[in-house]
């Protein structure tokens, strides 16, 4: 699929609705735009991608009203909110996977996610008489149970698809969540700061039953001489 | 519309601003000379705070990092481009393949770069001596080992003094203590008598001058450092040219398309096309220096026809763009039972990449190919990126019990298994080989109107075999672990794992240097054995790769020819 065709398709699409629905016609008063979505360019990124980006979020939301309720349900499932933990919607999962949905170009996804939040409806509709996110805890559960679980060992595209759907949208789910800040602090993630590294602590070489080489450690940085310059001996023996 | 003429004349027109393009910018500034950079993409500092991707949280990221077609090493690798860049495409020869990346911007691919950085040793410059396949280098180590020392000194290494034989010693900082995976991996290794060294990578572990800052250990060199503690050519060489006695004029967003010539066949400067108002101009010069990369500088070769040049500039050899070659490549990873359950109690981002390596140790006498391959270890708890939490149980099966699910189990799978993966990447020496090239496709153009680049590669079975090695190698040491493989281990419909041409970003050879001009296209100061007045200065002037990652070469040489260009241009020779 051409990204930028499609997304001019959708652009223009948005235009006529928005324009036919509120009736405007040459002269008349603008009519007046709720809800701006818009993209203000970062300069970490080209101008190329800012272009992208621009196109995407000015563009439709992929979830319809219907689908992105049946999502944040489903997401929650997932990751549930409790008195411990923080829930999926609590990281806006589904925006996440809103955008990702748009922007990886991948017709599968998408017709993936259509499907099988259909699939998802029919099913409960089947068995219960009501969509998905309206069914009980309950009844959303026994539709999980047959659909969450896979054997690792029967390759991908020879598992149900209903099973696949759900692993993608586990998936999503996971990196959504634990890309955020909520989920970064959950799983404990120290880094992404300046630091000193002076080697694995103690304790953790103890944990694992490893430990280290005192000649190894001999050649390397003596840490509290990191901002002395470097100097070095005609051999290449450093000196400071 | 009238191409723009600029007055100037300049001493030096170098093409391209990354490892050798930064090193001729600060050799020639350092000699007081007149030079102009030409960079096809845009300017780029990571010290700005607006421009650096350096410490972003994932979350800044609409994709979470995710890598795109247009950053594929990730939404935050300073990297502009990619193997695919928007109007700006390339050609094969109908069933075969190669993968070109190309970074558009100062600094180009050093911004980015994985920063291991290894000497080629002696038997590197005598491949057909070795083993009679390939040609030789019309210089030797002991040619180069004074400009690798010099590359030590000015840019900062770490790694250590072993003495060994074709990993040659040089001036070193001393370098960071391994992380747990790496232990693990050196005890692996050891127990199939495969060596494991320090690795030996440009981060500054300690203060080398004022101007760059010491590693405060992100793990993050992929994104370029705002305090210039790793090696990227445009805070390194170029930042620095422009503060020396010399004149530095920058050219962003310029894309040359060829060099100019006079008469006599001279090179005169070069012409460029200006991104931001798609105006071709003029730049004149007493000199010009490619150093586009070493595909894009054979592109401008082939392209700079004229009266005198009719195959192109340097091209009376019909050796321009011959002799491609990039490194071989093949990974494999293990989940390692006895990482499961860490504590994240502790930082260990450490330097970008490795902080261990395993160099060659094989005995190519018994084996069924030439040359060799070093093995890069990664793994660790890292930073939370898109794909974190993909198939999160998945190793559930090594132990019996169900994969997947939903609800507060798979918070508690993600802690118990994150950091307890291992990889190791075999990145080893191909052959250079004649019928490997890139030519210009005749019928393409890209939208600068500049004829693109066909490609013509194959591996052969040398390659094949080395990777089925390289596959037996990481079962053995992932196995020794206590690993469970992931994936299969790919066979000969797969080529043994063998990478794409080109995906290892080492691409060298298509204007190599030698003394004879009927068969190399410079002379062994890459110097253009047609025009005395055209210098490569990227890795296209390599006779041959070596199982070793290329810059460092590629900025001794630069160095080296520097220097010759200066003299050359103090005796008034050219």
């Amino acid at each position: 699929m051409d990204r930028r065709k499609s997304l001019k398709a959708i652009a223009l699409g948005s235009v006529a609705t928005g324009l036919a629905a509120h009736g405007c016609k040459p002269g008349e008063e603008k009519p007046e735009i709720v809800d701006v979505k818009t993209h203000e360019p970062v300069k970490w990124r080209t101008d190329y991608e800012n272009k992208i980006l621009t196109e995407i979020k000015e563009g439709e939301n992929f979830f319809n009203e219907h689908q992105r309720e049946t999502m944040v349900v489903l997401c929650d499932l997932i990751l549930p909110p409790s008195e411990e933990f923080k829930g999926a919607s609590d990281a806006d999962v589904v925006s996440f996977i809103d955008f990702m949905a748009r922007d990886t170009e991948s017709e599968k996804m998408q017709t993936d996610l259509k499907g099988g939040l259909m699939w998802l409806d029919h099913k409960c509709n089947t068995e219960n008489g009501v969509v998905f996110k309206s069914a009980t805890e309950s009844q959303q559960k026994t539709i999980l149970d047959e659909i969450a679980y896979y054997d690792p060992k029967v390759p991908e595209n020879e598992r149900p698809f209903e099973v696949n759907f759900f692993s993608m949208v586990r998936n999503m789910t996971m990196s959504g969540f634990y890309t955020t800040k909520i989920g970064i602090e959950e799983l404990g993630y120290k880094g992404n700061m300046p630091n000193v590294w002076d080697g694995v602590p103690q304790d953790v070489l103890d944990q694992h039953g490893v430990a280290y080489d005192p000649e190894w450690i001999a050649k390397c940085v003596d840490q509290s001489k990191r901002n002395i310059a470097a100097e070095w001996d005609e051999n290449g023996n450093l000196l400071t | 519309m009238q191409i723009i003429e600029n007055s100037t004349v300049y001493d030096a027109i170098i093409v391209g601003s990354g490892a050798g393009g930064g090193m001729a910018t600060k050799v020639l500034a350092d000699a007081g000379l007149k030079v102009a950079v030409v960079e096809a993409g845009p300017f780029f500092d990571p010290a700005d705070p607006e421009q650096k991707t350096q410490l972003r949280w994932p979350y800044e990221s609409e994709r979470r990092g995710a890598g795109t077609r247009y950053r594929p090493f990730g939404d935050y690798d300073a990297a502009y481009g990619g193997w695919d860049i928007e109007g700006e495409p390339y050609t094969h020869v109908e069933g075969t393949k190669f993968n070109w990346f190309r970074s558009h911007m100062l600094g180009g691919r050093t911004n980015h770069w994985g920063r291991i950085s290894l000497r080629f040793g002696p038997k590197d410059f005598k491949g057909k001596d070795r083993d009679g396949y390939g040609d030789n280098w019309p210089i030797g180590y002991d040619d180069v080992k004074p400009y690798y020392d010099k590359v030590d000194k000015l840019i900062g290494v770490f790694g250590t003094n072993e003495g060994l034989p074709n990993d040659p010693d040089g001036f070193f900082l001393p370098p960071p203590k391994p992380r747990l995976h790496e232990l693990f991996y050196i005890n692996g290794a050891k127990k199939s008598g495969v060596p494991v060294y320090p690795s030996r990578m440009s981060m500054l572990t300690k203060r080398i001058n004022k101007d760059r800052g010491v590693c405060f250990y992100c793990g993050q060199c992929g994104r370029a450092c705002q305090v210039y503690a790793d090696f990227s050519a445009g805070t390194c060489l170029i930042f620095p040219a422009q503060k020396s006695r010399g004149q530095v004029d920058l050219f962003v967003n310029s894309v040359v398309r060829e060099v100019t010539t006079d008469e006599e066949g001279k090179a005169t400067g070069v012409s460029y096309i200006s991104k931001d108002d798609r105006k071709e101009y003029k730049l004149k010069g007493k000199t010009v220096i490619l150093a586009a990369s070493a595909c894009s500088s054979a592109r401008i070769l082939m392209n700079s026809k004229s009266k005198q040049h009719p195959n192109g500039l340097g091209n009376s050899s019909d050796v321009v763009g011959k002799y491609l070659h990039d490194s071989t490549g093949a990974d494999r990873a293990a989940f390692i039972p006895d990482l499961m359950n860490r504590k994240v109690s502790y930082n260990e981002d450490g330097v970008g990449g490795m902080h261990i390596y395993s160099p060659w140790w094989g005995d190519n006498s018994k084996l069924d190919f030439p040359r060799g391959y070093h093995l890069e270890i990664w793994g660790g708890m890292g930073m939370p990126s898109y794909g974190t939490g993909f198939n999160v149980n998945d190793f559930n099966k090594f132990f019996g019990t169900k994969a997947g699910g939903y609800g507060d189990i798979l918070r508690s799978d993600l802690k118990k298994y994150y950091g307890a993966v291992v990889g190791i990447s075999a990145r080893g020496e191909s052959i250079a080989r004649k019928d490997n090239y890139c030519e210009i496709d005749p019928n393409v153009v890209d939208e600068w109107g500049i004829p693109v680049l066909r490609f013509n590669y194959k591996w052969s079975d040398l390659e094949r075999n080395q990777a089925k090695h390289a596959h037996d190698t990481f079962e053995e040491i992932l196995t020794n672990m206590g690993g469970e493989l992931m994936g299969d281990k790919p066979g000969k419909d797969r080529d043994y794992g063998l990478h794409t041409p080109g995906a290892i970003i080492h691409e060298v050879g298509t204007t190599r240097m030698g003394d004879d001009s009927k068969t190399s296209v410079t002379n062994k100061y890459q110097q253009l054995h047609d025009v005395d007045n055209v210098f490569i200065v990227d890795a296209g002037v390599f006779t041959s790769q070596a199982d070793k990652n290329c810059t460092w070469t590629i900025l001794a040489l630069s160095w080296r020819a520097s220097d010759y260009i200066v003299e050359q241009l103090k005796k008034q020779n050219i």
